[in-house]
């Protein structure tokens, strides 16, 4: 009972607390209402500080001097009035420049953006790409190479045909040209300049720069090509439940059974295709500036849903000048890139040194029957069983 | 590999016809950026 009267004590005390903090408004009187040296080092300190002080203090025109009283000229709005109209984005502002973005004067979120980008996106990332790398490396030696178990028939069953092949090579090549370029750009600043130079990153980067935004279109086509050819192969089905709680089989001795894709394989289909999507979406908006802006339209879906406030995030702007939007798509685009790129690092591993028998799926579209038998047991039946009654029915019914 | 290298291919393909075409539709900078009386390239 003490105990918890103590906590209810110390509960209220809290919220006390916290209530005096929230309601004490910061005194500005000596500064005549501009921003104080508490202002400067509250920011310093990572704390927020409502700027609303200076956002809405932009003048008054109602209230201004006569045109031929001193300063009158001015309507009403002092020269950092003027100023704060333009930074917090209030100015009405007329330009002759007649771009999408050429009334925004100052664009206030982009050093965010930019520390953003330079700190935890290219450490995050890189660490996501070396940390998945090793992880692979430390598979191969633990487990070893997945290899056929039975005894090799020197049968083929067809596994892909040629279109399909051409479409996962098509998907495939460009994203990996993409994913190199994209890195080479995001990279270049902080990593590439200071190791290379200026002159040879300059090559590199324009270089890269024409390959990512040419072949982007490579990719999209790729994408399209697998979600037609493969998506009713993909759909989930009760044989995956089975397939996953047996982990796949990768440690045990036994394959559980699998039709043309197991689990595992339909989980980096709807993984290509998701993250694809997304980042074939967020690259077309940063390929035409300012034309697609998709952000502020998301936020405010996210706000009226409440899943930003279910994550914590608060009430997202929904209001965002058009650098912003560009801003949130290129970060979005490499996120989203950096987590697909790991996941196709996992299965560029298992489609060539992690399995045998399984590059030959993708590389003449021929496979083992016994590997067949093995990874994708319900398939290889079927397959074997189509081929038996092939020539029956090709037989003449005469 | 037939199908891979017929892949790569029409990749550079389609980069190669990508960039002819986007040079050309009105999307640079300067086509967006500026009106017809302002002549950056000449």
């Amino acid at each position: 009972m003490l105990r918890a009267l103590i906590a209810l004590m110390l509960t209220v005390s809290f919220i006390t607390t916290a209530n005096a903090q929230d309601g004490a408004a910061p005194d500005r009187e000596a500064t005549g209402g501009a921003q104080t040296l508490e202002d400067i080092m509250a920011r310093q300190r990572g704390e927020e500080v409502d700027n609303s002080f200076r956002s809405d203090a932009t003048g008054d025109p109602d209230s201004a001097a006569g045109i031929a009283s001193q300063l009158g000229t001015l309507g009403g709005a002092s020269d950092p009035e003027l100023w704060r109209g333009l930074r917090f984005g209030s100015a009405d502002i007329t330009a002759s420049n007649n771009g999408p973005a050429a009334t925004t004067l100052i664009q206030d979120g982009g050093m965010r953006w930019l520390q953003f980008r330079e700190g935890p996106l290219l450490h995050y990332g890189g660490y996501l790409l070396f940390f998945t790398f090793a992880a692979l490396v430390m598979f191969l030696l633990i487990r070893g190479r997945i290899r056929i178990d039975g005894e090799k028939t020197g049968r083929k069953i067809t596994r892909f045909k040629a279109v399909e092949r051409f479409g996962h090579w098509l998907l495939a090549g460009s994203f990996i040209l993409l994913g190199i370029t994209g890195l080479v750009s995001l990279f270049g600043r902080k990593v590439l300049i200071p190791a290379f130079g200026h002159e040879t990153f300059s090559v590199l980067a324009l270089g890269s720069k024409w390959i990512h935004n040419n072949v982007s279109w490579a990719f999209i086509l790729g994408l399209i090509m697998i979600f037609v050819m493969w998506v009713l192969h993909n759909l989930p089905d009760r044989t995956d439940l089975h397939w996953l709680r047996k982990g796949g089989g990768i440690f045990s001795d036994g394959h559980p059974p699998a039709k043309k894709f197991n689990a595992g394989q339909k989980l980096i289909f709807w993984s290509v295709i998701v993250l694809g999507a997304s980042i074939s979406a967020s690259g077309v908006a940063l390929l035409f500036p300012f034309e697609i802006n998709m952000f502020a339209a998301t936020f405010a879906k996210l706000n009226s849903l409440g899943i930003s406030e279910a994550f914590g995030l608060g009430q997202l702007r929904e209001t965002l000048a058009p650098h912003e939007e560009m801003q949130y798509a290129q970060l979005w685009h490499a996120i989203v890139s950096f987590v697909l790129m790991a996941i196709i690092f996992a299965h560029i591993y298992i489609g060539t040194v992690g399995m045998e028998g399984a590059y030959d799926a993708m590389g003449s579209g021929e496979v083992e029957e016994q590997w067949a038998r093995e990874h994708h047991s319900i398939w290889a039946e079927e397959e074997l069983a189509k081929a038996k009654d092939a020539p029956e029915s090709a037989t003449p019914a005469e | 590999m037939k199908a891979m290298f017929a892949a790569f291919v029409a990749i550079a393909l389609i980069a190669v016809g990508s960039n002819l075409y986007l040079s050309q539709a009105g999307f640079s900078s300067q086509d967006r950026a500026s009106s017809p009386a302002v002549r950056l390239d000449n």
